[in-house]
């Protein structure tokens, strides 16, 4: 018997278009769109995918009841065997797409679902536990590496044949514990792991630490109307014509520019950001980063001051590393400056 | 970077509109906005309700830089 698979796929790789229709409703067509035509070729006729739902991750995240409604009303009619999403690779919204989509399907109607990611999606941490993610590579050049495995874990799962490990099968850890048979007891494994250790050669860990990097909320400040308040984006906001040359995705740098002469961003200001529609912020861009209001409350007498650097980057595809380190170096020079609060707006 | 700078002991409000990334990103003050690509915003609303509306915004972003939080917070 042929097995049937739903497939769900953003308005990118559903062959809709770029960032300018991000904010599609979902539609369903019973055709294999994009990377779900890669992905039967590799199921070799066990399972077929039967149709493709395509939806815009602005529109996803955005109205994600309404969205889930349609993918529920969608498996009602197909009444597949599983539903695919993704692969997502490193971008953000559509890997919370993917994973809203896995966790609901599985949740409320209990079908298997597989997707892909890149392990830095924030999608990744949403739906590890509950759907396969297939570790893949952060941009859409691993499509190729990436399908085989999603299609091999997809037949597995169909054929209820027993899952090997992330390591053996390519996907990324669930958090699960399970009881196995070892050659040796667990005391001369530890001894082993820790000769190993001594020696300085590599030993694996049978439990990985979760690693828990919480930063305790700093205190409050006490009186606003004498604080400094910064102004931070990672909604790539730049003065016309990008001096710095910020990229307008994957940022390698942040740029810093003073705005203690001007009363808003809007008309001398932009957007170079590549991952959403600009028209919006390139019309006003303080309904990205509302210098506006601040200074507006500067005035009032609200806060104390704007400081008079404005701090800004673009936050799609940027690396947790190199997000790290801006955020280390911007908040060093904020903490220099006597900075007492900050408002980061993201897009 | 929210993570960061408030490692500094500077109070940070993050203001997004994906509020589930700002939580997994480890935002402790947190302000829900309107939309991605405006999210202190609304090109549909007329411009003296769209200011209207973002001074409300900001306003809610100063009242979580000066309340006292000891989890994560929306505001």
């Amino acid at each position: 018997m042929s097995y049937k698979i739903l497939y769900y796929v953003n308005q990118f790789f559903g062959q809709v278009g770029g960032e300018e229709q991000a904010g599609i409703a979902p539609f369903y067509k019973e055709e294999k769109i994009g990377p779900a035509m890669g992905f039967e070729q590799l199921l070799k006729g066990e399972a077929q995918v039967v149709g493709t739902i395509v939806c815009g991750d602005n529109y996803f995240n955005e109205n994600t009841e309404e969205s889930l409604k349609f993918i529920y009303d969608t498996i009602a009619a197909v009444k597949p065997d599983m539903v695919v999403a993704g692969p997502a690779f490193n971008a953000g919204r559509y890997g919370m797409a993917c994973a809203g989509v896995a966790n609901a399907v599985i949740d409320k109607l209990g079908i298997p679902v597989v997707t892909g990611m890149y392990h830095e999606n924030p999608g990744v941490d949403q739906c590890k536990a509950k759907a396969i993610i297939a570790e893949v590579t952060d941009s859409a050049a691993g499509m190729r590496t990436a399908l085989p495995v999603m299609a091999k874990i997809a037949l597995k799962l169909l054929k209820k044949e027993e899952l090997g490990t992330p390591k053996e099968e390519g996907y990324i850890a669930q958090g699960k514990r399970l009881t196995v048979f070892a050659d040796k007891r667990g005391s001369e494994r530890a001894v082993e792991m820790l000769i190993a250790r001594f020696k300085g050669e590599e030993f694996e860990t049978e439990l990985p630490m979760p690693v828990f990097d919480k930063v305790a909320p700093a205190a409050a400040i006490k009186d606003l109307s004498k604080a400094k308040i910064a102004l931070v984006t990672s909604g790539g906001i730049v003065p016309i014509g990008n001096p710095d040359r910020i990229q307008s995705a994957s940022a390698q740098k942040w740029g810093k520019y003073n705005v203690s002469d001007i009363s808003e961003l809007t008309g001398g200001y932009y957007t170079i950001h590549g991952g959403y529609d600009p028209v919006y912020a390139n019309e006003v861009p303080d309904r990205v980063a509302p210098l506006d209001m601040l200074k507006k409350f500067e005035k009032e007498g609200l806060i104390g001051e704007v400081y008079e650097y404005f701090y800004t980057t673009t936050g799609t595809g940027t690396s947790v590393g190199n997000a790290i380190q801006f955020g280390k170096e911007i908040g060093k020079e904020l903490k220099e400056a006597g900075v007492d609060g900050v408002i980061l707006t993201s897009t | 970077m929210v993570k960061e700078i408030e490692r500094y002991g500077i109070p940070i409000v993050h203001m997004s509109t994906i509020t589930t990334i700002s939580e997994s990103v480890g935002a402790n003050r947190i302000v829900p906005t309107i939309a991605i690509p405006y999210p202190v915003g609304n090109p549909s609303l007329s411009k003296d309700v769209e200011t209207d509306m973002r001074e409300k915004l900001v306003k809610r972003a100063l009242t979580a830089l000066s309340t006292e939080v000891t989890e994560v917070s929306y505001f």
